[in-house]
């Protein structure tokens, strides 16, 4: 070791400012990189802050279609699909499914007539371990296109603490600002809450991207499409959907015929308000009959986080911008979720103070 | 006998920079991905898993490394309180870099996630499935991988002040520029 000549008492000062300095700066880039010191960014804690101010906290539930029933089955592919995709799933054969119907908002004991939207979930297992996870609504079109403008919407449709209500005012101004909710308000005046899960078509709404065994990508979207037809009988009480799937299911399974939509070029991809033209090609890839329901508080549907970025191999996300925002805000809530079902220290009451716009 | 009494192996040189990069990396990666809703959520988190595994795959290395080929000793003017902090500290950091991929894995294992480093590379589950170690083992992960920030940072401090203020031979064991 060379002997160094001694520092001088500023010098050696000036040195620990320079090394205090490397690790602040260290710190910050950290704090900012995490969103601590950056408290405008659209994070998906903040996402779920929103959906709790809007229905408030129901421990162990979803903090978006809360209310909801597991269901279990099977999807029977014809080997249409799979020119299209590698993905297992869409090999001649049969694959597990763990499912889960639903309706939006937060509070798990909300009536069935609440919204005219049904929601359906599915968990495929593939026999090499991969799964297939996909979250869809009854519904063509989702109102918004961006995560900030979805952000916005709830905000804007936060119960007024004198009303108990959304503020129509503020409602109104959300849509006014947001002309690329046109396709939905068209579908939601029109739309009436079904009686029976069964008889709902369900839509990925997102784009997705098939991969086929070449490596080739191919532009998707796809819906379940109902055998049963559609039920025009008005329903009693505010909770007639579990006590119709359950009747449903004692007398035979339901089916539903997975329809994939290929997308023409020029088709958006990341845009789940806009349709694609009726004229686009669709291929009907299989058989999804759901066999059994189990109430969600017991049943396989529980513990699982039906994040739509979980995919097997054949199938890729889009350039959608909500799907890395659902993936994320459905990984916070299935943390907050699991934590309050764990007793974790700090949980269950977290996060109940609405933001202020 | 020479170079190994002042100097780390090349060995642990070369693995100690390299992991240096990856576990920063792996840090800023880890909090930008669960803070963010954006595209960067999704290839953040396709970078996360792999790194994190090649991570655990390097420690175990290193570890080998390390006790095939003992450190330079430390300077022998070095007070016993820094001498035990350098012990504590290097062991800690070991420690926390084979322990926090594994608790990555098993968080996953245990929301039943496929543990997914492709498209199509699967690894098997190392947990079974359980809502209440999910949420035990994931507050851990975040929790264990800040502890690696404080400590790292007072590695780095550590290591600038052997460096710049007491100019010992500390950092040029590390560094390995210096020939003596």
């Amino acid at each position: 070791m060379q002997a160094s000549p001694p520092l001088s008492g500023s010098s050696i000062v000036l040195r620990f400012a320079l090394i205090a300095a490397i690790l602040l700066i260290t710190v910050l880039a950290l704090g900012y990189v995490g969103g601590w010191l950056a408290p405008q960014r659209l994070t998906a804690q903040r996402m779920v802050n929103q959906l709790q101010a809007n229905a408030g906290v129901f421990p162990g539930f979803r903090r978006n279609h809360a209310k909801g029933v597991c269901v279990a089955g099977y999807f029977d592919s014809n080997g249409q699909a799979q020119p299209y995709s590698a993905a297992q799933v869409f090999a001649p054969g049969r694959t597990p499914v763990v499912g889960r119907f639903a309706i939006p908002g937060g509070n798990p004991y909300a009536p069935d007539s609440s919204v005219p939207i049904r929601s359906m979930a599915l968990r495929f297992t593939q026999a090499n371990g991969l799964q297939w996870r996909t979250g869809m609504n009854s519904m063509p079109v989702f109102p918004v296109s961006t995560p900030q403008a979805f952000f916005e919407q709830l905000q804007a449709q936060q119960p007024d603490p004198a009303t108990g209500k959304p503020n129509p005012a503020k409602v109104a101004a959300f849509f006014a600002a947001h002309p690329e909710t046109a396709s939905f308000l068209a579908w939601i005046k029109a739309a009436k809450p079904s009686s029976s899960f069964a008889t709902e078509g369900y839509w990925s709404l997102n784009a997705f991207v098939f991969v086929d065994a070449s490596g080739a990508r191919h532009a998707v979207r796809w819906r379940m499409v109902p055998e049963a037809n559609a039920d025009t009988s008005t329903a009693q009480g505010a909770d007639y959907l579990d006590a119709d799937l359950t009747q449903r299911l004692a007398q035979s399974p339901q089916r539903w015929h997975l329809m994939v939509t290929l997308a023409n070029p020029g088709d958006p991809t990341d845009d789940a308000t806009k349709a694609w033209p009726s004229d686009r090609r669709d291929i009907d890839a299989g058989t999804l009959v759901l066999t059994s329901t189990e109430p969600q508080e017991s049943g396989a549907c529980r513990d699982i986080n039906y994040d739509p970025l979980v995919l097997p191999n054949g199938i890729a996300a889009s350039d959608d911008p909500l799907l890395p925002a659902r993936s994320a805000a459905y990984a916070t809530s299935y943390l907050r979720r699991t934590s309050e079902e764990a007793h974790l220290p700090g949980t269950a009451v977290a996060h109940t103070q609405p933001e202020i716009k | 006998m020479n170079a190994s009494s002042t100097r780390f192996v090349l060995a642990a040189r070369v693995l100690h920079w390299l992991m240096a990069a990856m576990i920063l990396s792996m840090l800023f990666i880890g909090v930008g991905m669960v803070a963010s809703v954006s595209e960067r959520h999704e290839w953040l988190i396709g970078i996360h898993k792999p790194l994190g595994i090649a991570i655990l795959v390097l420690a175990v290395v290193r570890l080998i490394v390390r006790l095939r080929n003992p450190p330079p000793p430390l300077p022998v003017d070095l007070p016993p309180v820094q001498k035990l902090a350098a012990l504590a500290s290097h062991w800690l950091l070991y420690a926390l870099m084979l322990v926090i991929p594994l608790v990555g894995w098993a968080m996953l294992s245990a929301g039943g996630y496929p543990v997914m480093l492709s498209s199509s590379l699967r690894l098997p589950p190392i947990f079974p499935v359980s809502p209440v170690a999910f949420a035990v083992l994931r507050h851990a992960h975040a929790w264990l991988a800040m502890l690696l920030f404080l400590t790292f940072l007072a590695h780095l401090g550590a290591a600038l002040y052997h460096g710049l203020i007491r100019r010992d031979g500390v950092l040029p064991s590390m560094v390995g520029g210096r020939s003596k």
